[in-house]
């Protein structure tokens, strides 16, 4: 249960390095990206003229607030609240992320599937667990949002966050085939029957 | 009385944004109360984290989460109000303005699209959205206004059987557990699992929907629903699936169960959760003035 310190862009033999339940905190860039961001790159054959080669996403449509461009703010908008929303709906998306646009590390809430994980092994990729909805906290550790593509999806943008020590983040998903999520669902799984027996169930 | 549409229109507005910051007590005794029995390392660091959070939110004036929810509003007009059909159109335009008006000037983002077209407004509203529903009581004067921000990542995890009654009580209890295997870490666990048992189908989800939002601690008003919540509620903690489904005993805060009665035929069941930001403010609306509460 290591911890790493992670700059991004990150390299694969860094991300390989990553195991289950170690832990990671970002500094860098972030990208921000959703269900309709997706959408857009791979089912609608959207560019973006962001290089994402190594970086890593998270799983967000922040609130953000129109401001005018500043050093401060240069994409013109301030973040107010930035936070995670669930991954599982964005499953087929996580094979063209790592294959088509390089992406290494992928932060979200409640896991990936089996076939996230089958690409994560064979692309060199993990899963980063951040807390679903502690986004007060994890606000905190967004600088600013440098950038912002696809616009016209907002708040469904692409986003480029400017983050400091984002995290700590639990690897919850390896390139070594280990996703705690799995493991957690075989355990409860195993526990059905004795469950319903509590409630005077036999299970079947 | 009457309540000017005005004042309705202020509550709406700070309700939404009120609900979103401030998490009721009901829910911050619900974490104590978790964190103190867990006993797993990594699920007290996870809870530890969501109480941080809540703290940081006050702190910082911030959201909770940043997931705005589908607005929905409850309405419940007390002893003393004058009611007519004019006051509702009245009340229901009144409170969708107070809901665009938060979006807009607090700015909140709008997680409200058209189902077809997927276009967002950004105002957090759309076609039946916000979702107001209106009710009667006697036990208090004024309007009640209940706003619940219901976060997507819960809602997204809902259910519907329609058993028969040759599957008794065993089917709504298998299906509570299988509901809250299936949901995992999706739901932002620890949830309370709301659960509907009778009446028509869609009665039967919005008793689920109810017991989502009602305050921790408080229990069904009938006695085998109400022990019914307390066997479902210790059996979904033995599933170990935990907070955000990464492991531990506190999978759910508690089960809530509302019943409506229903056919000699029929033995519906339906789950429909909330998160651990399990948010909701309320108000009474009196011409003295406002009060705001959960």
């Amino acid at each position: 249960m290591a911890h790493h310190e992670l700059t991004t862009p990150v390299t694969e033999a860094q991300v390989r390095a990553l195991h289950v339940d170690d832990t990671v905190t970002l500094q860098g860039v972030l990208f921000g990206i959703r269900d309709a961001t997706q959408i857009a790159l791979f089912d609608r054959g959207r560019k973006t003229r962001f290089d994402l080669t190594g970086h890593a996403v998270i799983h967000t449509a922040p609130n953000v607030k129109k401001v005018p461009p500043s050093p401060e703010h240069p994409a013109g908008y301030a973040p107010l609240c930035v936070g995670t929303t669930t991954s599982a709906r964005m499953e087929r998306f996580t094979r063209p992320l790592l294959g088509e646009l390089g992406v290494r590390l992928i932060i979200g809430k409640g896991g990936l599937g089996s076939a996230s994980l089958a690409a994560f092994g064979e692309l060199g990729g993990a899963y980063l667990a951040v807390i679903g909805g502690t986004a007060a906290l994890e606000t905190t550790w967004v600088e600013a949002i440098e950038d912002v593509d696809l616009d016209d999806l907002n708040p469904e943008s692409l986003w480029r966050f400017r983050i400091h020590d984002f995290g700590p983040l639990r690897v919850a998903m390896d390139s070594h085939g280990g996703s705690i999520y799995a493991t957690v669902d075989a355990d409860a799984r195993a526990k059905r029957a004795a469950a319903l027996a509590s409630l005077g169930v036999k299970a079947r | 009385m009457r309540i000017d549409p005005q004042a309705i229109e202020s509550a709406a507005k700070e309700l939404y944004i009120r609900a979103l910051k401030i998490l009721p007590d009901d829910v911050k005794q619900g974490f104590a109360t978790l964190a103190a029995r867990e006993t797993s390392a990594t699920a007290k660091e996870v809870l530890g984290t969501m109480i941080r959070n809540i703290a940081v939110a006050e702190a910082t004036d911030n959201l909770l989460c940043q997931d705005t929810g589908i607005p929905i509003y409850n309405v419940t007009i007390g002893r003393g109000v004058e009611f007519g059909a004019a006051d509702g159109v009245a009340l229901k335009a009144a409170i969708r303005r107070g809901c665009e008006r938060a979006t807009r000037e607090h700015p909140l983002r709008s997680s409200i699209v058209h189902p077809l077209s997927r276009q967002n407004a950004h105002t957090s509203c759309g076609i039946e959205v916000p979702v107001i529903d209106i009710d009667v009581a006697e036990d208090f004067e004024g309007l009640k206004i209940e706003m619940i921000p219901k976060g997507s990542g819960s809602e997204n995890n809902s259910w519907l059987k329609m058993a028969v009654p040759a599957d008794g009580t065993d089917a709504v209890k298998t299906f509570v557990v299988d509901c809250v295997l299936d949901a995992g870490g999706r739901t932002c666990p620890p949830t309370i699992v709301g659960v509907g048992v009778g009446g028509t189908a869609d009665l039967c989800v919005h008793l689920a929907k109810r017991a989502a939002i009602r305050p921790l601690g408080t229990h069904c008003a009938d006695p085998a629903g109400a022990s019914l919540e307390d066997e479902l509620s210790a059996a979904v903690n033995l599933l170990g699936v935990g907070p955000q489904g990464l492991g531990g005993d506190s999978t759910a805060f508690a089960v809530h169960v509302e019943l409506a009665a229903t056919h000699i035929t029929m033995n519906p069941v339906a789950v429909n959760m909330q998160c651990h930001s399990a948010r909701r403010a309320s108000a009474i609306i009196t011409p003295e003035g406002v009060r705001y509460g959960f």
